[in-house]
């Protein structure tokens, strides 16, 4: 084919780009619900609300796990040793320095209530394990003490603290 | 046609793969430098469009697997969790669901092309033989989908068309217990035909690579029905036939958009928005309306087994063409009787599809037997026949001879094939229409008139409200609305509550639960995120309560209920975006309670005369009365607003996600149509070199 060349090469250009530009466009669009699909759908949305828990049946030095937005959430009602050991330790000692009392409600002091998902690679810790008598991941190694903080082992940081409240003296809303 | 590559990348990177693998030059050769006759039409842009469209199929159909669960108990609820739940899971389904149609819509165009011109003939036999294994798959792949969603259509069908087998002689019923895995189709059918529907489309991709590779080889055919046979007779395929298959594209989806946004179950059975019921067969099946021509033939030869034959029969043909018709004009153009015959082949295939939609009875029969000789006699008599006795008039030299030879009279046979094939296509889905309308004796629901009708609708919140309350005060005693959770009614383009009003709303019902930690099941209090609970602890309780008849879940009564609109009225439907279907039948039956039966109808004991439900005698009792549900927003109590308000609410239950639909359906048709029309500029630009 011979290339002639338009008497109006710019306009000729701009219908070149806009059509392209349109295509470009068009493309993006189409890739965006398709994309989108991905994400949790509304059930699963709705599915995450918060949930009550009854803390009653929890003897002190006991533990419960529930689940929360399919996730492991331990519950621990903790004695006063385990609680003090929780406080008396030095915050250089510590690779993700945080205090028990940030880590707790005030005035619920005996109730701890974390994530139960390790910080190293989303294992589960066992709880009342590990020479700090917090919790053991068997993965890795990872130890946790009595507040859920990092103590030894490859985790970089705390058990995280879900949101929560409480209702009453005997019930938490997480979520 | 394929020369040697004239691709040399300059790039060291590319020119090191490119003499380990040069895939590089196959794409050059192939799509851009490939020499394409230059007189082609926009009838040769259907093969663009079908690539596009199984792409389409694939991707939609990949994510729709992401969500759908192939089992018999779960089906029919994960589709409706894909259309309600997952973002944009309706615009995927429709997608999906209209793609398939469109898909067909293509290849019968693709198909027609082909016979017109003289495309099978040599030496591109192994062309179009791969042509029909892919139509073959098409087929295969579509039936297998349809049966996916598990509604009473889908169950259906899958039962009829299986049981073709058991025609076979001797070993027919072992074939189809294998075919369904089980004593009937069941769960076992279902799950292999999720993991064939899945399979075969990549078995098709790699037939269309097959069939792509023969094209190059063979080269394309053109409308002339002569070889090039000079440079001056082609074009490069980039940019050429690229921007024009952009521009056939483009605008083969803004009819597609139109369905998918304005009319998505237009091509549908209501019944397929029931869930399978094997108790129940619906009063007709009828399957897609691709498989209509071929379902006539079936049902015009009075044996089971010879009905078979001459439905597989009917494809099969279509592979020994290039043997049957050996007349040496391929064109049609240049064949004055063979195109004659060719156009009466076209109208008995859509008689056929008519028929196909007909019940088989009376002149509808006799009629689908004539049609099914001509329909062979096309093949296996005419086509020989006139190969031998036909003269063609002269061909062009070369096809930059037929180019010059074009004049304006060219257009002509163009619109009227248009004509004919729109008249055509109407009375095929209107035939389609007529089949579903036989046993509504005749009473038609009066048309309403809907806020949320026509390209800017959206529901009445107030409306939707008040049916809310309806629902809640009278319905409930019976009907479930098991697909609604109380979360959808702050859901944006719904009755319009916020998330605490819903809350609240759900607070009021009792939901059951459990077990808890004793093993006990216990009631509590409704959350946002619970369904509306059924008055009714299972089916059989529904049952006993209410005279063996188990009352049909609400969730989607507005999608499962259509009725008679006849021909034209059909027609002029899908333009106007009529889908009002449901709530109009709805609000009718609501208020065609008569006191009295008619003088001479036999109402049946325990039935109540309605003049809008089929048969006239339902079993249930005229639910609504004057003064029954009070408004706060001071509408009249009457039965009429009443039926019309519950009847928009069970059309959001339905679909919930209509105004979304819209909304998006006119940014998507402004934009198609905007970029329709700079490819149109931009391929003038282009062609205008070439002429
Ligand atoms: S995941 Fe817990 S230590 Fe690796």
């Amino acid at each position: 084919m011979t290339s002639t060349t338009s008497a109006e090469p710019t306009r000729r250009d701009f219908l070149y780009v806009a059509t392209g530009a349109a295509a470009a466009v068009g493309a993006a669009a189409v890739a965006w619900p398709l994309i989108s699909q991905m994400n949790p759908d509304a059930s699963t949305i709705a599915a995450g609300a918060p949930i009550e828990v009854d803390l009653t049946p929890i003897a002190e030095g006991q533990d419960i796990k529930v689940f929360w937005r399919g996730k492991p959430i331990y519950i621990m009602n903790r004695t006063k040793k385990q609680v003090e050991e929780a406080r008396s330790v030095n915050m250089s000692n510590l690779p993700d320095p945080q205090t028990d009392q940030a880590r707790v409600k005030e005035g619920h002091d005996q109730w701890l209530v974390v994530i139960g998902i390790c910080t190293h690679l989303g294992c589960i810790p066992i709880a009342h394990e590990g020479s700090y008598g917090g919790f053991f991941c068997p993965c890795h190694g990872s130890v946790y003490d009595t507040s859920g903080r990092i103590r030894q082992g490859p985790a970089p940081l705390n058990l995280a603290v879900p949101p929560y409240a409480f209702v009453s003296d005997t019930k938490i809303k997480i979520g | 046609m394929s020369g040697p590559s004239s691709y040399n990348p300059q790039n060291p990177a590319l020119k090191w793969i490119e003499r380990r693998l040069p895939l590089g030059g196959l794409i050059h050769s192939s799509f851009i430098a490939y020499p394409t006759p230059r007189n082609l039409n926009y009838w040769w842009t259907f093969g663009a469009i079908l690539s596009m469209m199984l792409a389409v199929q694939i991707i939609t159909g990949v994510i729709l697997a992401m969500h759908y669960t192939p089992h018999v108990d779960l089906a029919f609820k994960s589709v409706e969790g894909i259309v309600r739940d997952v973002n944009y899971g309706w615009l995927l389904r429709y997608l999906h669901s209209n793609g398939a149609s469109m898909f067909f819509i293509a290849v019968y165009v693709h198909m027609l092309r082909g016979l017109y011109y003289g495309s099978y003939k040599e030496p591109r036999e192994v062309l179009w033989i791969l042509g029909v294994i892919i139509y073959l798959l098409m087929m295969a792949t579509g039936f297998m989908g349809y049966v996916l969603p598990w509604g009473q259509m889908s169950f259906w069908g899958a039962t009829v068309i299986t049981n073709l087998f058991s025609a076979i002689p001797y070993v027919g019923d072992s074939i189809v217990t294998l075919l369904w895995g089980g004593y009937a189709v069941g769960n076992p059918t279902l799950n292999r035909f999720f993991s064939l529907h899945y399979l075969l489309p990549f078995v098709i991709a790699g037939v269309v690579v097959l069939h792509v590779w023969a094209l190059h080889v063979a080269g394309q055919n053109n409308p002339a029905g002569v070889e090039p046979k000079t440079e001056k007779d082609t074009v490069p395929f980039t940019p050429y036939a690229t921007i024009k298959d952009a521009f056939g594209m483009a605008c083969f989806l803004l009819f597609f958009a139109w369905f998918v946004f304005y009319i998505p179950n237009y091509l549908g059975d209501p019944d397929n928005y029931v869930q399978a019921n094997p108790a129940v067969t619906p009063a007709h099946i009828v399957p897609e309306w691709y498989y209509l021509p071929f379902y006539a033939i079936l049902r015009s030869i009075p044996s089971k087994l010879g009905g078979v034959i001459a439905m597989f029969g009917a494809i099969i043909v279509l592979a020994f063409l290039p043997w049957l018709d050996s007349a040496k004009t391929r064109s049609s153009k240049y064949r004055p009787l063979a195109k004659q015959f060719f156009w009466i082949f076209v109208a008995v295939c859509l008689g056929l599809g008519y028929l196909g939609a007909q019940p088989p009875e009376g002149i509808y029969v006799i009629a689908g037997r004539i049609l099914t000789v001509c329909y062979f006699a096309y093949f296996l008599i005419v086509l020989p026949l006139l190969s031998r006795i036909e003269t063609a008039r002269p061909l062009p030299n070369s096809i930059a001879d037929d180019v010059l030879a074009k004049s304006g009279s060219r257009k002509a046979p163009m619109v009227s094939t248009m004509i004919a094939v729109a008249v055509g296509g109407s009375l095929l889905l209107g035939g389609m229409n007529n089949a579903k309308a036989e046993n509504s004796h005749g009473t038609t629901p009066p048309s309403l008139s809907w806020s949320f009708a026509g390209p800017f609708g959206k529901f009445d919140q107030g409306q939707l409200q008040r049916g809310l309350k309806i629902y809640k005060e009278v319905c409930s005693a019976c009907h479930a609305l098991s697909l609604v959770a109380f979360r959808n009614l702050a859901d944006p383009g719904g009755p319009g509550y916020t998330p605490a009003q819903a809350a609240a709303f759900a607070a009021e019902y009792k939901i059951k639960d459990g077990p808890n930690d004793a093993g006990d099941m216990f009631e509590r209090p409704g959350r946002p995120a619970d369904y509306f609970p059924s008055p009714f602890p299972n089916e059989q309780a529904a049952r006993a309560a209410n005279g063996g008849a188990a009352p049909p879940d609400l969730s989607l009564m507005a999608k499962a209920r259509g009725y008679e609109r006849g021909f034209p009225q059909f027609i002029f439907d899908a333009f106007m975006q009529f889908q009002e279907k449901g709530p109009n039948y709805i609000d009718a039956l609501l208020q065609g309670y008569e006191e009295k039966a008619p003088a001479g109808f036999a109402l049946p004991e325990g039935s109540y005369y309605n003049r809008i439900f089929p048969g006239h005698a339902i079993k249930m009792p005229k639910p609504l009365s004057d003064g029954q549900v009070t408004f706060d927003d001071g509408s009249p109590a009457t039965v009429q607003q009443y039926a019309k308000d519950v009847a928009a609410f069970l059309m959001w239950t339905a679909e919930p996600h209509l105004e979304a639909r819209k909304r998006l359906g006119l940014q998507v048709m402004i934009f198609l149509i905007i970029f329709c029309g700079l490819l149109y500029f931009t391929k003038r630009k282009v062609w205008a070199a070439a002429h």
